[in-house]
């Protein structure tokens, strides 16, 4: 049992090569020091308070919030509609069809990003909002897709075929029994979404419009000077609404369901 | 004719918009990077419809692409090897662990998903700067005089990737571990194996598939990249996808852009179909069911 005691040990130190550095900048958000870096001279919130007075930034939380929320909605939308057709019909050639709504996680990032703005410049249009929020969402759709097909799986067509058999029609059939029983993938397909969408640096670089800015890409040009203190606060900000906000969703689902039981 | 009634048109509604989007945004724009890769670049940002192989000729006999390529395929190949070897014993420890929390355990596993890969990446600087952690402890323990300069070179790039590719890695482990069959062992141990052979002979081959395609997605994932050899690396640390970017946002070149591109996705899918020859695709899906 000696070798088990060396894989434990051995686990527990990727777990903190894998969170240290994230501890490190929540920590340091709060640093005094007007350097980003260590040591830590003392506590203050002085970092946050510069943070929501850099209008820059705040209006980078804006375009970032609207824009995956957006992606959100139509990654969702499409990934439900795709899913439903693959797990509950059968129909020839359904192997290519699921190959290529999964395709956009084969291809890299860059070349997804360059050949959509080669497409957009023959059409002679320029970069745009609207861009973005189709780019996102065509990186967003496959992993819909595959959460959504994974719990839709799992649901019974004998509740649906019960709903029909009782007199109720296709569309409030769904609208009834479908959809409330896909209820947890559709939340877990939209944050999944979100989440991508808010995260990506990648493509959004190639893709924004001059003088529009994500989150990601503001922290990116910020970077360019030096890590400023103000990046460790905009970092803790980014954490606890991608990290607790789910976080505490999922809890507050559990605390609810528990509660009804 | 009685064959064409068979067909119901139901799931194909269904599926239109999604077919529609990733034919627009995905299927046809690549085809254009196909077609604007023989366009001729004439100035900043101008270039000429043609049928030249003048972008090809250029990557194919400039030895600064073929250092890049070279380059690229190097990095990737070092960072999938040490996230194999760094992310195999978790998964393993997760997989076979009676700790009655190991929902934690996956949850954490999970959670470097949900922070943003800029933030993950950037945090090295606070690691290893100069300003950073390790030289912070070192300086203060008087170990060292001056700060050591780890930062902005080939190493630095490698832990970045390594860090925010590596729960890809274990969680593709992990899912074939799980479904090995937990008899197995314990039966080659019966029959005389020793612990170690009994890993070697049994639970190693058997979750191959999950390892293999832990190391696909991290191979596919690292030579696409380009943002962060910009943030960690120094100017000699760059990959294929750097030139993409210098080519399209730098130097306005966009029929070089597009030939980068495609080369670049030619490559990695002759990764993908040379792993497809010994592996079956779906099991990267796996990983998200």
């Amino acid at each position: 049992m000696r070798a088990w005691g060396w894989i434990r040990a051995y686990a527990v130190a990727v777990y903190v090569f894998m969170f240290a550095p994230v501890a490190v900048v929540l920590l340091l958000a709060f640093n005094s020091s007007q350097f980003s870096g260590f040591p830590i001279e003392g506590f203050s919130l002085r970092w946050f308070r510069r943070l929501f007075e850099n209008e820059a930034i705040m209006r980078a939380f804006e375009t970032s919030f609207s824009l995956g929320l957006l992606t959100a909605a139509c990654a969702t939308t499409l990934g439900i509609l795709a899913s439903l057709a693959l797990v509950r019909y059968r129909f020839r050639g359904k192997d290519w069809i699921t190959a290529l709504l999964i395709s956009p996680v084969l291809v890299p990032e860059t070349v997804l990003a360059v050949g959509l703005l080669i497409f957009l410049r023959w059409l002679s249009m320029p970069r745009s909002f609207l861009l973005l929020l189709l780019g996102h969402t065509m990186i967003a759709l496959p992993f819909v897709v595959l959460v959504v097909q994974a719990r839709l799986v799992g649901i019974r067509r004998d509740y649906e075929e019960a709903a029909r058999s009782l007199g109720a029609s296709p569309l409030e059939t769904f609208w009834q029994i479908t959809l409330p029983l896909l209820m947890p993938a559709v939340f877990a397909g939209a944050l999944f979404a979100f989440t991508i969408s808010f995260d990506n640096i990648t493509a959004t670089i190639f893709w924004r419009p001059a003088g529009t800015e994500t989150v990601p890409t503001q922290i990116f040009g910020m970077l360019r000077n030096s890590v400023s203190p103000e990046i460790n606060a905009l970092g803790f900000v980014m954490i606890v609404v991608t990290v607790g906000v789910p976080l505490a969703a999922g809890a507050l689902a559990r605390y609810f369901a528990r509660r009804r039981q | 004719m009685a064959q064409a009634r068979e067909i119901d048109p139901r799931p194909w509604y269904l599926l239109s918009p999604a077919l529609l989007a990733i034919a627009l945004l995905v299927v046809v724009p690549m085809s254009f990077i196909l077609v604007y890769s023989f366009y001729e670049n004439i100035d900043l940002g101008l270039d000429a419809p043609a049928f030249q192989f003048g972008n090809w000729r250029e990557l194919l006999t400039d030895g600064y692409y073929h250092d890049a390529i070279w380059k690229t395929f190097r990095l990737s190949a070092i960072v999938t090897v040490l996230a194999a070897v760094l992310g195999y014993v978790p998964a393993y420890f997760i997989a076979n662990t009676r700790f009655r929390h190991k929902w934690l355990l996956l949850l954490l596993l999970i959670l470097p998903f949900w922070v943003s890969f800029i933030i993950r990446t950037l945090s090295w600087i606070h690691i290893m700067g100069n300003q950073g952690a390790i030289n912070g402890l070192l300086l203060w323990l008087g170990v060292i005089d001056e700060p050591l300069p780890m930062m902005f070179n080939e190493f630095a790039v490698i832990v970045g990737f390594i860090h925010v590719f590596l729960p890809y890695m274990i969680l593709n482990v992990y899912v074939s571990l799980e479904g090995i069959d937990r008899n197995l062992e314990p039966a080659a141990r019966t029959l005389g194996c020793t612990p170690w052979q009994a890993f070697l002979e049994v639970t190693l081959p058997l979750s191959l598939p999950g390892l293999a395609a832990g190391c696909l997605l991290v191979f596919v994932l690292t030579a696409g990249s380009y943002v962060t050899p910009l943030i960690l690396g120094g100017p000699d640390d760059f990959l294929f996808g750097n030139l993409i970017y210098d080519a399209v946002l730098s130097e306005l070149n966009w029929p070089m852009g597009a030939t980068l591109s495609f080369a670049l996705l030619v490559l990695l899918g002759v990764v993908v179909v040379v792993y497809s020859r010994f592996m079956r695709l779906n099991q990267l899906s796996k990983a998200f069911g």
